[in-house]
């Protein structure tokens, strides 16, 4: 899908990023993570906007956002589900969590965020709570000791909150 | 300076000279991928890998500084053995299609393996593919062959500083790439080509055009522009299948697009091969002497009638220093004006 | 009212939050409101407290009456009223809430140092942290000690970086203080990177101000005058409680200019980490905070000398900092009693996986494993049997029952083949494959190798290979013998931390449960039952009572049957999940 031209309003939001962090040295993560909170996505052609008004290499912005797992390149569902793989997750049971999700979401293979863009899952390596392992994070809010019973459950509440 | 020691021989270098440095003025051959005496040192492909008394593990000969009194081994049966585990895995993660590989003959990667003896691979499995193939009109980028050296990346930000690409993703899936995975749109001036160890990087227009043990290396000077990059023509029977650079000249082995790519026109039919007269306004091939008494009559003509400042002369900026430096004397002592200028001028 | 002084403290930490903190602490803000008692108490208060290291029992909550505290576990809002009432106002504490003896066994065998102020004050309030002795050390330092004089002191004290390598924390400051250069930096490296470890997420949640009090001392004593910290941004809450405490410590001219008068510049900035492991290595930290891709490279130059920007830099892990300003006050001495000859002080762990009481803890070093395992855990959940404990994430090993008795210290584990690392302790129980452990952390260490050095970057991804096709029942002949030798060659000749590290889960596993590989390779099976491909699940019709709890937890519709008769697994629709195994009370699902 095309990306459409930058409205004025997101120009006048990206002027503002490039004059915050303009002449400050190692600023391209710190611009990608603006970025992504505004876009919710790292989007190209603000990228390309921020890169060439910084006059820094648009491949080194591209290197960067794709060495780093907080930056994405597509928009992202209403639902972020955060399932935490960390090692204690792990003993406990996570990946039996994150398949059910990705039944329950209807996940296209490979996908993370669901055609209706009502669900994204993701996963990160350790969000350091392991003492109430398995953790799932819905939506910011951290879940302890979770079960698949738990877990359907508030599947089934964003589902009918929508 | 710095004294060290290696493989029993000792050496000077001054400050800040690497280990790999040092054996390289010593004539010690260490292998190596990813370091290219040009650019920054990377550090990646480990096969420089040496042993440093008082050091347990190995170290890269290219990333680290030589230092007083260094004692350093270049080849132990079990630094040899290292190496070949970390060809094996390079090899491992690389198409085995020397037989029809552009580079075949030419390229660093097949020469270790040649000189390493590499033949069954322990390590087979996945490999990385990619299905697109950049439409640029100039470089053949066949990623699966990269090794990840980087000194394409190196070359492209330290000595033309364009960045056109750049690393991206990270461990296995790590590529080299423009910005968002576009087409490369660059100044194609193909120095990344130059440096890459593997087939990885090749002129599109160089396929089939020959091997290198079928070519002619013709050494010459670039007749784009005044710079007067030196060239090496890679002849194959009377048509030109790749030009290079040689790294000793002047120029360091660094071109320009023109000069790397535009080359076609050698052999083109296009090409004019002899003079021609506009007779009744048509143009009318001529014979050489025909042509240059034609031209010495009718300057003269206009001499004597008009003045020799009636006369002026332009010259190419893809004429030499020295055809340039004949074209002004022709026109000032033997036509006698100073109405003389070069195209890079204007 | 008989009382005169009442505290409340709420653990809020990441695990507090989760169990529902916030709500305890509002329910009883109401309910004091509500009952009018405020007025009635000399001094009253109730607030949040980090993390006290238990947080599998949260929401835990002291009741402090007069100084006499009582510690309740679990729970949840609608319990508080009757706390309020009947043990605020009537003077009863609830009996059947309290935490019980195993509460206080977990706490008795530890030590608290760095965590000594976790989970008992306001993380977010500075004068908590002053009232109870804080920032005297940095004061201490930069009116009467000179800069050499601190470093002479944490080199005596025998602190060690507790971010896993274990290097001389006082002759890395010195080392740093010699490198010629006006710009310093000191860094805290807080990207706690390693899966199952929470050290330093709960130390900067629960008492931030420590770690910035360390980081004074650092800068006074290398001559920094710049610092970061450069935290994960999986870790919100420490982020946000950092960047309180770094205001705060800001408004009292803790940091800034002129600090305290002493002539002293110095401030800190935080660098939120954008989500790479490898960015906890140091020359890869450097580059992520320099805005690059985290792409390690060779040491030397060590950042010591050449770090951020190329300047001489300090990294120092959060633990560490922590540490230092206690060291200051108690004195190297008291510090270098506590542990053993060669690793002085106490080490934060992370206690999780199948053991009974999961946390944070904090020992003494040089107790035995043992002790941690089986007293502080209080043993193997569930009934279990203790196979091992991996240590040092992705970079560890794991610790067999015949090396229980191990004393933790750096050396000692070592030699074990795992590592003290950076606090990481998951206990594994006889359900657990060791090929699958090493078979995850490979995958781990896989996926978030930067990609620039060929035997990490490729090396990993055949080890991972391996692995994976022995845990699918398609190992082959040699492939032990093939494991081994590229997990040394890789160990070898890798660039930096990471990949020199990434083949200790498999030569660990390799090292104490051989057996367990064998048995995959050459009988095709998974001794732990863990391995998908290498079990069947059926039901046994004898031991099925026919209540439909297996059919209704099976996910992919492969279990049919009637009404109080025995059921039916179709073995062609199973997808191995296990979900009827685990809700089976009759036992009738049989795993093979």
């Amino acid at each position: 899908m095309p990306e459409t031209a930058l409205t004025e309003a997101e120009i006048e939001k990206l002027e503002g990023i490039c004059a915050k962090y303009a002449g400050q040295k190692g600023s391209v993560i710190a611009v990608l993570q603006e970025l992504e909170s505004s876009f919710g996505y790292v989007a190209e052609k603000a990228v390309n906007f921020v890169a060439d008004k910084m006059e820094m290499p648009r491949s080194h912005f591209y290197g960067v956002a794709t060495f780093y797992a907080q930056f994405h390149f597509k928009p992202r569902g209403r639902n972020i589900i955060t399932a935490c793989s960390g090692t204690a997750c792990h003993v406990k049971g996570s990946d039996r969590l994150i398949d059910n999700m990705v039944r329950e979401f209807g996940l296209p293979e490979g996908e993370d965020t669901s055609a209706d863009m009502r669900f994204t899952l993701e996963k990160v390596n350790c969000v350091g709570a392991c003492s109430i392992a398995p953790v799932i994070i819905i939506n910011k809010e951290v879940h302890g000791k979770m079960t698949t019973d738990k877990l359907n459950k508030e599947i089934k509440k964003l589902k009918g909150g929508q | 300076m710095i004294t060290l020691t290696i493989d029993g021989k000792k050496t000077q270098v001054v400050g800040g000279a690497t280990v790999l440095e040092a054996a390289r003025k010593l004539g010690v051959y260490i292998p190596t991928l990813c370091q290219h005496p040009k650019l920054t040192p990377f550090g990646g492909c480990r096969l420089c890998i040496v042993e440093v008394k008082g050091v347990p593990r190995p170290l890269a000969s290219c990333t680290t500084p030589a230092a007083e009194g260094m004692e350093v081994t270049t080849s132990t049966p079990q630094l040899e053995g290292l190496r070949k585990t970390v060809l094996e895995l390079i090899l491992s993660d690389h198409p085995d299609d020397c037989m029809t590989c552009e580079k075949a003959g030419n390229c660093t990667l097949q020469e270790l393996a040649y000189s390493y003896g590499m033949r069954e691979n322990r390590f087979r499995g996945e490999r990385r593919t990619y299905a697109k193939r950049d439409a640029n009109p100039f470089i053949e980028r066949d990623l699966e062959k990269c090794i990840l050296c980087g000194r394409c990346v190196k070359v492209c930000k330290e000595v033309q500083g364009v960045s056109a690409i750049d690393f991206a993703y990270r461990g296995f899936q790590a590529k080299i790439s423009t910005p968002f995975e576009h087409d490369l749109n660059c100044e194609f001036c193909g120095q990344c080509v130059s440096v890459c160890p593997t087939g990885a990087l090749t002129g599109k227009g160089w396929a089939k055009k020959g091997r290198q043990v079928e070519v002619n290396e013709v050494d010459t000077v670039c007749g784009y522009c005044g710079v007067g990059c030196n060239l090496t023509l890679n002849v194959k029977g009377n048509e030109i299948a790749r030009v290079t650079s040689r790294e000793d000249t002047w120029n360091e082995g660094w071109l320009c697009v023109k000069g790397r790519f535009g080359y076609k026109f050698v052999n083109s039919p296009d090409r004019l091969t002899t003079p021609l007269i506009k007779k009744d306004g048509k143009f009318v091939e001529a014979g050489w002497d025909e042509a240059l008494q034609y031209a010495t009559d009718r300057l003269m003509e206009i001499k004597g009638k008009y003045g020799p400042d009636a006369i002026g002369g332009l010259s190419s900026a893809r004429c030499t220093n020295e055809e340039n430096y004949l074209f002004q004397k022709i026109i000032r002592a033997g036509f006698g004006t100073n109405n003389v200028d070069h195209c890079a001028r204007l | 009212m008989m009382a005169m002084n009442l505290e409340i403290k709420v653990c809020m930490g990441t695990g507090g939050m989760a169990a529902g903190g916030e709500g305890v602490l509002k329910a009883f803000e109401a309910e004091l409101k509500h009952n009018g008692l405020e007025a009635g108490f000399g001094k009253c208060s109730s607030g949040k407290v980090g993390c006290r290291g238990f947080c599998a029992r949260d929401v835990l909550v002291d009741v402090i009456v007069d100084g006499q505290k009582t510690t309740y576990q679990y729970i949840k809002p609608e319990m508080v009223s009757r706390i309020v009432k009947e043990h605020i106002m009537e003077g009863r504490p609830v009996a059947e809430w309290e935490v019980k003896e195993d509460y206080h066994i977990f706490h008795d065998k530890q030590i608290k140092v760095v965590l000594h102020d976790c989970g008992e004050i306001d993380p977010e309030d500075i004068g908590a942290y002053i009232e109870r002795g804080g920032y005297e050390a940095a004061k201490k330092v930069l009116s009467e000690l000179g800069p050499a004089d601190v470093i002479e002191l944490v080199k005596k004290s025998g602190l060690r970086g507790r971010g896993g390598a274990g290097f001389p924390t006082g002759v890395k400051w010195e080392a740093a203080r010699k490198s010629p250069g006006d710009v310093k930096y000191i860094i805290c490296n807080a990207d706690e990177g390693d899966p199952g470890a929470f050290m330093d997420r709960s130390v900067i949640e629960g008492n931030p101000h420590s770690v910035i009090e360390g980081m004074i001392i650092a800068a006074y004593s290398v001559g920094a005058s710049n610092g970061y910290v450069y935290i994960r941004a999986e870790y919100p809450l420490a982020v946000e409680r950092l960047r309180i405490a770094l205001d705060a410590a800001r408004q009292k001219n803790l940091l800034g200019k002129n600090i305290l008068g002493s002539g002293l510049d110095f401030d800190i900035k935080v660098k939120l980490g954008a989500g790479a492991f490898v960015c906890g290595e140091e020359t890869a930290l450097i580059a992520s905070i320099e805005g690059e891709r985290g792409m390690p490279r060779a040491k030397p130059p060590f950042p010591v000398a050449s770090g951020l920007w190329g300047k001489p830099t300090v990294i120092n892990n959060v633990e560490t900092l922590a540490n230092i300003p206690c060291i200051i006050r108690k004195g190297a001495e008291w510090f270098a009693s506590l542990g053993t000859e060669k690793s002085r002080g106490t080490k934060v762990f992370a206690l999780t996986g199948k053991v009974k009481n999961t946390g944070l803890i904090e020992i003494p070093m040089g107790i035995p494993l043992r002790d941690i395992v089986f007293e502080i855990g209080g043993g193997i959940e569930n009934g279990k049997k203790y196979k091992a404990v991996q240590t040092g994430g992705p970079s560890g090993g794991c610790i067999p029952e015949d090396c229980l008795d191990v004393k933790i210290d750096y050396e000692s584990l070592m030699q074990l083949g795992a590592i003290v690392g950076s606090g990481g302790m998951i206990v594994l129980d006889e359900d657990d494959c060791m090929v699958n452990v090493a078979r995850y952390f490979l995958n781990f260490t896989q996926s978030e190798s930067c990609g620039k050095c060929v035997p990490c970057r490729v090396g990993t991804k055949r080890l991972l290979e391996i692995l994976d096709r022995i845990t699918k029942g398609e190992g082959r002949e040699g492939d032990i013998e093939l494991l081994e030798k590229l997990s040394q060659d890789i160990k070898l000749t890798s660039l930096c931390g990471l990949g020199q590290t990434a083949p200790n889960p498999v030569l660990s596993t390799l090292k104490y449960f051989r057996h367990e590989y064998e048995a995959h390779i050459r009988d095709r099976k998974c001794p732990a039952k863990a391995c998908r491909a290498l079990i069947t699940f059926s039901i046994s019709e004898a031991l099925c009572k026919g209540c439909g709890a297996c059919m209704r937890a099976c996910p992919a519709g492969a279990i049919t049957g009637e009404k109080k008769q025995p059921h039916k697994l179709n073995q062609a629709l199973c997808i191995k999940c296990g979900s009827c195994f685990d809700v089976c009370k009759f036992k009738a699902v049989v795993k093979e």
